[in-house]
């Protein structure tokens, strides 16, 4: 039987946490979330991992395969060349728990501090699908915080003092988008925000599961916007004239 | 004893999924202080999974539907087992609870007049299934979140709830530990709602995620209440069966509502052979009629044409394709064929972008070109907690139940689309119901020291335990047991052999052991939930052995006929000192003005 | 590789697990963008002396400027037009943060300079909002550049068509596939609205947004492709105006 060597992060801490290094029989069609469970039933019952509906579906399994931000449920052991042994530890960005597990409560505390939907009160809640697309994106997002994870601002510079992250970018737009919507957020992409710590480096999209083009359709639009309202003089001039749109 | 935090709500909801959210939202709207707690992260429960959508009569695409018809497809799919009132109240609450979706934030798909777009599902007269592509529990469940959050609810995240403690017959809170650190947790509280969702994990093959341990099922039957129907076990037809690390995902019935066809490898489309005498009229009698509904369905159009067969209900589709790979009809990997590559491929990702990147992505398989092979996966219990259809209670004074934990609603078989709705529907309805309780009842819930000592030992007993079973073993064990003996077919003596290996088994949960400490540890966790899917396995085991007819999803061999007579009566489970009692009782009469909407073949409104 | 860092401590450059051949992709960007600083800045400040060649003026060179007084290269007077376009561009950006700045080189690798970092939230990058009036003057330009490839073809009073046309052409298309994808463009001709069937306006607004949106979806190629076709021009014309080559007419002469 063919054998992959798994070499996963054991640890409370991340001074003192160490690889090992386990022997996995491989299945075809295996995922790297696979060779975990297999670890765990019957090599390791303490292995600690976050996970639950292994279908791509919930985004609880983010880890980092061979050092690449990714969910576990998707990455087959397949793609990975027959032999080469595949390292599996925890994203980085966020404090250890144990194992594959860390704490990403941040993120919570984050998403309560954005301005809620705030439909307008006389709306008949008839709108066109063309309406909706680029909100049906943005709603798309499973919230493995990969993104979060791989971005360089909270994962090199740990600016979590100014910045929501892409995953709320993501939330944001898919608000400030929605047809129905009348709150106006740009002053707090600015500034409580840190929009303007967002470098479009991209590795953000790269990591997305979902294929959300994080960059491309939530955060350039929403600088955009908030260069219409902050930065560019002539649009700020006809908003003074023609009235807000909001 | 060891040590545990304490917490005091008026209202504590245990799961946070769509029923659970709702519940938490509907009773801090109504301004009692509200506890959520969830043993996964906020925001991950098992509603995520759902994709097809939540079924709601808003009769935007076919405006011939009505409450009326969504009630009587119900108790049709539930062969009549179904708690009339339950069905009744979801049929006429669900346009309401999906128009309020909206109003928080849900994105459904959109009509080309820009109302709410419904597509077709199994067993649904009408389009019905209010949808966002295949992700709609996902949408649902964020927009219940983000409300939730917004309205101030405190959650707890990734905290177990193992024991709900009682002061005489009443509620008075729950104990449980946080999978973080396994330090202990006290929550005083005067009611309590489980939406704990369901017990699929007690299933080697099953489209459920790791939290569907039966922990709600458990809970409340150690509090004294009863179960019922927990012999109607659903098999979805469709999960996917190849490779073996998938085997058991869920593949939408959005597949089939979009015009997905099943054939066996003769290339036979088998479903029009296995349509039941009572409904093959509301069925395409040829696959060029069939052909006629998908077109003018893609195109939006109305037709005189009826819905495929592959909209059969699932128990029936499940069945069809279990016997079809027993003749040796089957698949290379012991599946059927389900084909929508014959649509275009642009339209086939967009109604079903997860479903083509799912099967793109683990088995190889463009379903925009090729065939994917599926079989049937265990989904969903329609068995659950006894509770009243109104306020959601159970028999358990303060104790609430919503959602899959809940049992009546769906009777002997669930119609797609259906669970949504319900969670929705019920979740407000018990959250509602726990917040009169607990106004009605302003004194402080009093708690009991040794019910909290009892709780804290259970915990730590299999960390004293050196030498015991590994948790995982013996989960594999009762995996065994239950598809051997408790499958989609049943047999007495397979039955009576599996009550026997269970309760076998039950004696060795009791040895489990485990090392290693409390910080995240999931062997721990697993030797908690191992109790709690033993309970349910059994429950599923004695109902199933107790009916002896086939009806809905309870399939059984050496009874193969719908027995009219065992109608009249629900199954239901109950504790008694250490042993599983089982009894009979009646089934709900519906009113005779209800039952004016069966006779009539067109319902009032059509 | 047995580091697990949580929480906050700035990696070291080019720190990670990643097996594969990350720094490809910087060093490659690094390399392209290099080398076309070099050359440009060549060829607008020192050889300036070859700008056009019988029906052809080079890009680098259009439109013709004649300042009085004005006694160095007119590239000058033209450049910095196009070039702060692509220095604010959103695509550039990211491209040279990641292979000049090396913040981040790659993705999960570990960055340079532990420095507090501000972003474009402070001077000078704050500047990079003002991205779209840059838009505005690329688009004047390359109005230029359309003129220039048309007016190639009607050269001493008769019509004219020679390999040099279709060079301007090419880069014509490929400058305007990539200014008019630019992501302010989108912003500007449909993104901003919330509701694009709301009225007559905001429809034809959803039409010209959806165009921009798939020519914006390729950015980067565009970006690539319209900055080596623009050398290209560039360097035909010169070839020509310093007799390395000569052209190859299809009609007329």
């Amino acid at each position: 039987m063919r054998e992959a060597v798994m070499k996963v992060f054991r640890g409370t801490d991340s001074g003192s946490g160490e690889f090992k290094t386990y022997k996995v029989p491989i299945e075809e069609g295996m995922v790297v979330l696979d060779a975990i469970h297999y670890i765990q039933g019957y090599l390791d019952p303490e292995l600690a991992v976050r996970w639950n509906c292994k279908a791509a579906k919930c985004g609880s399994c983010s880890a980092e395969v061979n050092g690449h931000p990714a969910l576990m449920c998707k990455s087959r052991m397949d793609h990975f060349p027959e032999g080469q042994e595949i390292t599996v530890e925890p994203i980085k960005t966020f404090p250890l728990v144990k194992d594959l597990v860390t704490d990403v409560s941040w993120n919570y505390e984050v998403n309560k501090k954005i301005p809620a939907f705030k439909p307008s009160e006389n709306a008949d809640w008839t709108f066109m699908q063309e309406d909706i697309e680029r909100v049906q994106e943005f709603r798309k997002c499973i919230e493995c915080f990969l993104c979060q994870n791989v971005c360089h601002v909270l994962r090199d510079h740990d600016r979590k003092d100014v910045f929501y992250g892409p995953r709320f970018f993501v939330r944001m737009a898919g608000l400030e988008m929605h047809p129905l919507d009348t709150e106006n957020r740009a002053g707090i992409l600015k500034d409580q925000a840190g929009l303007g710590y967002c470098n479009i480096t991209k590795c953000c999209t790269e990591v997305c599961p979902e294929e959300i083009h994080i960059t491309d359709n939530a955060i350039i639009p929403l600088k955009e916007r908030v260069v219409d309202e902050f930065y560019d003089p002539v649009a700020k001039l006809f908003k003074t004239i023609f009235g807000k749109k909001k | 004893m060891a040590n545990y935090e304490v917490h005091e709500y008026d209202v504590l909801v245990v799961g946070a999924g769509g029923a659970g959210l709702r519940a938490a939202i509907e009773a801090s709207s109504m301004g009692v202080t509200v506890g959520l707690v969830c043993k996964s992260l906020l925001g991950k429960a098992h509603t995520v999974m759902a994709e097809g959508g939540v079924a709601a009569a808003l009769a935007n695409v076919d405006e011939q539907d009505g409450w009326e018809t969504h009630f009587c497809d119900t108790m049709n799919g539930g062969k009549m087992m179904n708690n009339w009132r339950m069905a009744q109240l979801h049929a006429q609450e669900a346009p309401d609870r999906v128009r309020e979706l909206e109003r928080w934030g849900a994105v459904f798909d959109r009509t080309k007049d820009g109302k709410i777009l419904q597509r077709a599902f199994g067993g649904h007269k009408w389009k019905r299934l209010c949808h966002v592509g295949d992700r709609t529990g996902l949408e649902m469940i964020r927009t219940l979140q983000d409300r939730g959050v917004h309205q101030g609810i405190t959650v707890y995240m990734e905290c177990a709830i193992t024991r709900l403690l009682k002061d005489g017959n009443k509620v008075s809170g729950a104990f449980g530990y946080f999978r973080e650190d396994g330090r202990y947790v006290l929550f005083k509280a005067k009611a309590i709602v489980l939406a704990t969702g369901g017990v699929g994990k007690s299933f080697p093959v099953t489209s459920n995620s790791w939290e569907y341990t039966g922990d709600g099922h458990a809970l409340a039957y150690d509090a004294g209440a009863q179960l019922i129907d927990m012999e109607f076990v659903q098999f979805h037809p469709t999960g996917m069966v190849w490779p073996p690390g998938v085997r058991g995902i869920l593949v939408t019935e959005g597949v089939r509502g979009e015009g997905g066809i099943l054939r066996n490898s003769k290339g036979e489309r088998f479903m029009f052979k296995y349509l039941p005498e009572a409904t093959r009229n509301d069925y395409a009698e040829t696959e060029e009629e069939a052909k006629i509904w998908v077109d003018a369905a893609i195109r939006g159009e109305k037709t005189q044409a009826r819905r495929p067969p592959e909209l059969s209900t699932r128990d029936n589709v499940a069945r069809s394709i279990y016997l079809e790979v027993k003749a040796g009809r089957g698949s290379p990997h012991g599946g059927v064929f389900l084909d929508i590559s014959y649509q275009d491929p642009d339209r086939v990702k967009k109604k079903l972008p997860s479903m083509y990147h799912q099967f793109k992505e683990l088995a190889d398989v463009d379903i925009t070109q090729q065939p994917m092979e599926v079989g049937p996966t265990m989904h969903y219990i329609m068995g659950g907690v006894r509770v009243d259809a109104d306020t959601a209670e159970s028999q358990v004074p303060g104790l609430f139940a919503a959602g899959e934990v809940s049992g009546g609603m769906h009777g002997g078989n669930r119609l797609g689309g259906n669970s949504l709705s319900d969670l929705i529907v019920f979740g407000r309805r018990a959250g509602a119901g726990a917040a009169e309780y607990a106004k009605k009842h302003t004194a402080a819930p009093s708690i009991v020291d040794d019910q909290i000592k009892a709780a804290i030992d259970e915990m730590e007993a299999p960390f004293n335990r050196k030498d015991g079973k590994n948790p995982y073993e013996l989960q594999r064990k009762m995996h065994e047991i239950m598809s051997t003996y408790v499958g989609i077919f049943r047999e007495e003596n397979d039955l009576k052999k599996g009550i026997s290996l269970l309760e076998a088994l039950k004696e060795e949960i009791k040895q489990v052991s485990i090392s290693g400490t409390k910080t995240y540890n999931p062997g721990w966790h697993m030797c908690r939930d191992l109790r709690n899917m033993i309970i349910c396995s059994e429950a599923i085991a004695r109902s199933a052995l107790s009916r002896t007819e086939s009806r809905g999803a309870h399939s059984r061999l050496d009874y193969t006929e719908t027995d009219p007579e065992q109608q009249k009566s629900n199954t239901a489970i109950f504790q008694d000192g250490d042993s599983m009692k089982l009894e009979k009782t009646p089934t709900p009469v519906m009113p005779e003005e209800l039952k004016k909407l069966f006779v009539k073949k067109e319902p009032a409104n059509a | 590789m047995n580091q697990s860092k949580t929480s906050g401590a700035p990696a070291e450059l080019g720190a990670t697990s990643r097996n594969d051949a990350w720094w490809v992709e910087p060093a490659l960007v690094a390399t392209g963008f290099t080398l076309f600083i070099i050359y440009a800045t060549w060829r607008a400040l020192v050889d300036y002396q070859f700008q056009e060649w019988g029906p052809y003026l080079s890009p680098f060179f259009s439109p013709k400027i004649t300042l009085p007084g004005w006694q160095w290269s007119p590239a000058i007077l033209i450049l910095w037009m196009p070039a702060g376009f692509r220095a604010t561009c959103y695509y550039y950006r990211k491209a040279y943060y990641r292979a000049y700045f090396m913040d981040p080189p790659a993705c999960a690798v570990g960055h340079f300079g532990g420095e507090k970092y501000c972003g474009e939230t402070t001077f000078p990058l704050v500047l990079q909002n003002l991205h779209r009036y840059f838009l505005y003057l690329a688009i004047v330009v390359v109005g230029f550049l359309w003129w220039d490839a048309f007016s190639s073809l009607f050269y001493n009073g008769s019509f004219h068509l020679g390999l040099g046309s279709l060079v301007l052409f090419g880069n014509c298309i490929f400058l305007s596939f990539y200014t008019f994808g630019c992501h302010a463009f989108r912003h500007l001709v449909g993104g901003r609205l919330d509701c694009f069937s709301c009225t007559s306006g905001a429809k034809t607004q959803f039409k010209l947004w959806n165009i921009v949106t798939k020519l914006n979806e390729h950015h980067m190629l565009w970006a690539w492709v319209s900055l080596c076709s623009v050398g290209f021009a560039d360097f035909y014309v010169r070839q020509l105006a310093a007799g390395v080559w000569t052209d190859i007419p299809f009609i007329g002469s």
